[in-house]
């Protein structure tokens, strides 16, 4: 590393590396330098003049956004000069701003008015009309008051670098400058919001949360996204039990500010008027509300009269419920009923890659990972589709380091913009397709590989005999869908031997019973037991809870503490934040009906409780506590959980998009409003 | 480009704005910001002779303001206006860096230096009259 740089900021000698930018540095020294353009990681604007600062020897104020830091540099950032500029500054952006704070979204958390309170201008010599134009939709997420705004570029620069969408511009010049969307009138883009997040004032408003609440109303629940397997951690803003908004505005979690439309707006399924708010039971072809007691009673004692006559369970398990969870209920089927049925839905084959490592260490790549890796091999999957936040990742690891990105995919994707080299190659393709690529990766210094459901068993190992064949550092991530795909398999949520597996108790047609946890294995298929007891918990009236003798409303990921691990294997706390009346966690459920039915498991089902016992007895989940209780992401390290044998279920990807999110999206108002969805694959 | 391409076509269109963004490789909401901030890019179609008249501060002080409301008030036309012949449009300017001959007058890509209302007015009649001819 080149030698530091020594250079005085107010009076202080400090040390920076060299080509650091003045703002930067006395932020690694704690002083604060104000700006409004200048954003880490998006390129440099110049745009707002807020971050003006002295040099000694420079004619004028300079930009300490843009200007690296020198030897014997002396700054000062709180001299006379500098307070009058940024007092001229802020009474120059406020000449046309509306100041209707007392009803903007962002009043109390706006960026303007922080400024304007700390380095202010109280008053202005601006006596001439202000400029006004209309407030615009653009979407029923974005919408746009262009007074005030003040053109800081931040929302074009994320749009176009963050998202490598670029939807958004900025149109005329000098007082009727403002931002405009690419479709004229409107806006055709992954409606992710990031935009109106990072905007530092009320300019760009979102259609869930405009004019509903203050920003001081609400209590903030950091919790894990709900929707697809990237982990992102999303904060809710909840007040009274309901979710109004989600950000991440803390830069928590493995995301960063990061989220895409379902982390940031497809939360408003958790208030469906169609949740389930009571347990239902079969009576005729019709559904009663019943109570809790006598729902548990019900099952349990159904439960208890088949187990006691040696009857058959198939039970199935969730993608979208916590590690607990699906602990707890394997614990419950295995031990308590002694069934060795019991299996969930597979969306990748991370047994057969975890198999063919054979408990190598550090070869699960995770989120943070994607960002430094010196290359990337994405197979069979439109990443920014299906996995948003991996394909962020790469993106801001192609802008800022230069990785060099390989994509082997059946159709246009994305990533093909910025690829380093991009061959197409239909599923069963893509190893003959990689023999291709051979020469260039093996020049690569190291290798990250994700993988999509294409590669399943014997493919997936010889991924990894080509990718070992390569003599370089590989790192992998083996991609599910959801958002616990990865713990459900990790927590063994799959038949004993001999057992059937998930589309196997689908087609049985000898089940006494079927106890289907949060899945609904039923979407386009009859249960072969016709005359099975058919217990259900879930948020919704799906196409398999209406086939139930017994539907139990559960409770959504959002209103429940526990652990999920995400599509890289980093294990992260949920936080419940939202409230229903009526619904119970899946958890206490589970260990509800085994109470009804005296079973001693050993273990109480509370989250806490359960997951010590995960710490101690799952491979690979002896997780540092510290850094889970404080909000971080803990990889759980690779080990071997299922035989193979179990792993021979059949694999598929739901194929969901930014706009899909299996039953979940379904009951998405906000997914199902954007003209964009429900989207496709391979589009490009 | 862009200004090569309003000349051939008229005007700037959409076609035209996706035509220079895939010939360029950039979105086409990239081009339409370089057409927002430029003034002598127009979305409407001009008349075949465009009269700019600048009225910054040289050519105020010198008589660019009269000019401006002379012209307009003879083709009988506002702010970038055009004539219904289709022959002249109007449009007031800021300064074409003619300072030093002001009152300055463009018309298309001519300068015409030291301008008065009635040389404008010759200018607008040769014009017609070369046009008649034709």
């Amino acid at each position: 590393m080149a030698d530091l740089v020594t250079l005085t900021i107010d009076g202080r000698t400090v040390k920076a590396a060299p080509g650091t930018l003045v703002i930067d540095a006395a932020k690694q020294n704690g002083i604060e330098i104000p700006s409004f353009c200048y954003y880490e990681g998006l390129s440099l604007q110049a745009a707002c003049r807020m971050c003006l600062v002295e040099i000694e020897k420079a004619p004028k104020l300079m930009v300490g956004c843009t200007t690296p830091v020198a030897e014997g540099m002396v700054v000062r950032t709180d001299s006379p000069a500098v307070r009058t500029a940024r007092k001229m500054t802020l009474e120059f952006l406020l000449t046309n701003h509306p100041l209707d704070c007392p009803v903007c979204d962002k009043g109390g958390e706006c960026e303007l008015q922080d400024m304007v309170f700390r380095y202010g201008a109280g008053e202005s010599r601006f006596a001439e009309m202000k400029h006004h134009v209309d407030e615009k939709q653009w979407s029923p997420v974005v919408f746009y008051d262009g007074p005030r705004c003040i053109l800081c570029y931040r929302c074009v620069r994320v749009c176009n670098e963050g998202m490598g969408v670029g939807a958004l511009g900025i149109t005329n010049r000098g007082v009727t400058a403002e931002i405009a969307p690419n479709k004229g009138d409107h806006l055709e883009c992954d409606e992710c919001g990031a935009c109106i997040d990072i905007c530092p004032v009320g300019a760009l408003t979102s259609g869930t949360y405009r004019y509903k609440t203050r920003p001081w109303e609400m209590e903030y629940d950091a919790t894990i996204c709900g929707h697809c397997s990237n982990g992102c951690k999303t904060t809710l803003g909840v007040r009274n039990g309901q979710i109004i908004r989600a950000n991440n505005r803390d830069k928590s979690g493995v995301n960063g500010e990061f989220l895409c439309i379902k982390g940031r707006y497809g939360f408003d399924f958790v208030h469906s008027e169609e949740r389930l708010q009571s347990p239902l039971k079969r009576v005729g072809d019709k559904f009663e509300e019943i109570s809790w007691a006598e729902a548990l009673a019900t099952v349990a004692g159904k439960f208890k009269a088949i187990k006691e006559r040696g009857g058959k369970f198939g039970v199935i398990g969730s993608n979208q419920t916590t590690n607990e969870e699906n602990f707890y209920l394997r614990k419950f089927v295995r031990e308590g009923l002694g069934a060795p049925n019991i299996d969930h839905r597979r969306t990748g084959d991370v047994g057969a890659l975890l198999q063919a490592l054979g408990g190598k260490q550090g070869a699960l790549a995770t989120v943070g990972d994607l960002y430094l890796t010196k290359a990337a091999l994405v197979i069979g999957s439109d990443l920014s589709q299906q996995h948003p936040l991996l394909a962020y990742q790469l993106r801001a690891n192609k802008r800022h380091h230069n990785a060099h990105l390989y994509v082997v995919a059946p159709g246009a994707v994305r990533e093909d913009q910025y690829a380093f080299k991009s061959v197409r190659a239909a599923a069963g393709g893509e190893l003959a397709a990689l023999e291709g690529l051979r020469d260039s990766l093996k020049a690569e210094a190291d290798l990250t590989i994700l993988f999509g459901d294409s590669l399943q068993g014997e493919a997936v190992g010889k991924l990894v005999a080509f990718a070992d064949s390569l003599g370089i550092p590989v790192k992998y991530v083996p991609l599910v869908d959801y958002s616990n795909s990865r713990g459900a398999f990790d927590m063994g949520v799959g038949p004993a031997e001999g057992g059937l597996d998930y589309n196997g108790i689908v087609s049985a047609t000898d089940l006494d019973a079927v106890w289907v946890v949060g899945e609904n294995p039923l979407k386009d298929k009859a249960l072969g037991s016709t005359g099975a007891f058919v217990v259900v918990q879930d948020l919704f009236l799906t196409e398999t809870a209406k086939r139930a003798d017994i539907v139990l409303p559960s409770a959504s990921a959002y209103e429940k503490n526990g652990t999920v691990t995400s599509v890289t294997g980093e294990v992260q706390k949920l936080k419940s934040g939202a409230k229903v009346m009526g619904a119970k966690p899946d958890l206490e459920i589970i260990g509800l009906i085994g109470k009804e039915m005296g079973l001693n498991l050993g273990l109480i089902w509370k989250s806490d409780k359960v997951f010590e016992e995960i710490r101690k007895t799952v491979k690979g989940y002896d997780l540092p506590l510290p850094i889970l209780t404080t909000g971080g992401a803990a990889q759980a390290s690779a080990a071997e959980v299922m035989s193979s044998e179990q792993r021979a279920a059949s694999i598929q990807s739901s194929r969901d998009t930014l706009f899909t999110s299996g039953t979940l999206g379904r009951y998405s108002k906000m997914l199902q409003s954007v003209m964009e969805s429900p989207g496709g694959l391979y589009r490009g | 480009m862009l200004l090569y391409a309003q000349d051939e076509v008229g005007q700037v269109t959409e076609e035209l704005i996706a035509e220079v963004a895939s010939r360029c490789g950039v979105t086409p909401l990239q081009v339409d910001e370089v057409v927002g901030y430029y003034t002598m890019l127009h979305r409407k179609p001009l008349g075949k002779f465009h009269i700019q008249v600048c009225t910054n501060i040289a050519c105020m002080i010198t008589g660019g303001q009269e000019l401006y409301e002379h012209v307009c008030k003879k083709l009988g036309v506002g702010n970038r206006g055009i004539t219904e012949d289709g022959l002249f449009s109007v449009e007031e300017v800021e300064c074409m860096g003619s300072c030093s001959w002001a009152p300055a007058v463009q018309v298309n890509y001519d300068f015409h230096h030291y301008m008065t209302p009635e040389k404008l007015d010759a200018l607008i009649d040769a014009i017609r009259q070369t046009r008649k001819a034709q």
